[in-house]
């Protein structure tokens, strides 16, 4: 390879990566501490944590959540790791691996709860269930387990590895269809109240790209391999949509997500308020809801009752709606 | 140069050199949602790759919300 041109914006040595949105390169050293000095910037503008915090990081064993908790436990933060095995076949087996890795080459806690051998039912058997898409029924299990479990072990915060891209792929879907309720809830921050933990996603300000560069560059392996539940849904669809946006005019990505937290979601606050005005505990776990019982434990329910059902007779059903 | 493809795992052999982004337009990968990997290195867009590398180009999407 015959390095080029390219040199680190900060101290001119051979850059490692180009970052369009900032019009520069980087060297390995500078990229990393832009990606550090993003998170301090995310954590300290929306107030996310605290050094007095107990930090529950949910892990997926991919590139976003492992690089989250590295970072978190680079900045000085308590931070526990909650893995969710959704049984998936291969796909879920290969990244409790890689989440195990992670926690035990640098002594870190990682509590597991297991779909299956925990609530009676995996992802590919919810999906077929209740006739809802596998990311519908993975995404129900997830949020409810990750509150549950942050309550459960005293954590006072739960962080997510969600990134810029997933947030402004989010941002244009509930845009394309002005779904008002959710973009107000479309926060970084969600305050800890009556049955939900505080909830935090300080990769907010960088892309999916930075990201697996921060894993590449600090030795982390995660599973690149796709869910292959995921082909062919419509939060790919966005993503791949506003990457052809960010590649005629880079910095788009951050301008649209960021820019609507700064001037439009102020706009929302009076909505999300009234939305959590109505919530009652559920009838089965006490969480809250606004029916009788609350969206888990009615596909858990029905997902329990129901023969497993294996991940390839599911797999591609993302696209159908 | 050996080029290894990830979604799904191949390998292709593709001669002549070329400058990463050039060989991204090629295989018609967008370079907002890759990263290219040679030797065990992560290059830049304008770093020259040859004959000898062996080169990884790494997708950086995911599809969770």
């Amino acid at each position: 390879m015959v390095a080029v041109g390219s040199k680190c914006r900060t101290c001119k040595a051979p850059a490692i990566i180009d970052l369009p949105r900032h019009n520069a390169h980087f060297c390995a050293e500078h990229f990393l501490e832009l990606c550090r000095r993003q998170v301090v910037k995310a954590i300290e503008k929306f107030d996310m944590l605290s050094k007095d915090d107990r930090v529950l990081v949910a892990v997926s064993g991919g590139k976003d959540s492992l690089a989250v908790w590295d970072m978190l436990i680079e900045l000085g933060y308590q931070a526990d790791g909650l893995y969710l095995g959704l049984g998936i076949g291969d796909y879920s087996d290969t990244s409790a691996v890689y989440a195990r890795n992670f926690a035990a080459e640098r002594g870190l806690h990682l509590i597991e709860v297991s779909l299956r051998a925990d609530y009676g039912y995996d992802v590919p058997t919810a999906s077929r269930a209740t006739k809802r898409v596998p990311c519908s029924a993975c995404g129900i299990s997830k949020r409810h387990l990750f509150d549950s479990e942050a309550l459960k072990g005293g954590y006072t915060v739960l962080v997510t590895g969600h990134n810029l891209d997933d947030e402004a792929a989010v941002l244009f879907g509930n845009t394309l269809r002005w779904d008002v309720e959710y973009l107000a809830r479309q926060a970084p921050v969600l305050p800890a109240r009556n049955g939900f933990p505080k909830k935090v996603k300080p990769l907010v300000r960088l892309t999916e790209r930075e990201m697996a560069a921060w894993c590449i560059v600090r030795g982390i392996d995660y599973l690149v391999e796709e869910c292959p539940m995921a082909v062919g849904n419509k939060h790919l669809a966005y993503k791949a949509a506003l990457n052809e946006i960010e590649r005629q005019s880079p910095g788009s990505k951050a301008a649209f997500y960021l820019n609507f937290l700064d001037n439009m979601a102020p706009l929302l606050t009076g909505i999300t308020a009234a939305a959590t005005d109505s919530l009652q505990e559920c009838t089965s776990c006490g969480a809250p809801t606004t029916g009788d019982m609350c969206a888990f434990c009615r596909l858990a329910e029905k997902a329990s009752a129901h023969e497993p059902v294996p991940v390839e007779l599911v797999i591609g059903k993302g696209r159908k709606r | 140069m050996k080029v290894l493809l990830r979604n799904p795992k191949r390998e292709l052999v593709i001669d002549g050199k070329r400058s990463v982004n050039a060989l991204l337009t090629q295989l018609d990968l967008p370079r907002e949602s890759h990263l290219v990997i040679c030797n065990g290195t992560l290059v830049p867009g304008d770093a020259d790759l040859t004959d000898d590398d062996v080169v990884e180009i790494r997708p950086v999407i995911s599809g969770g919300a």
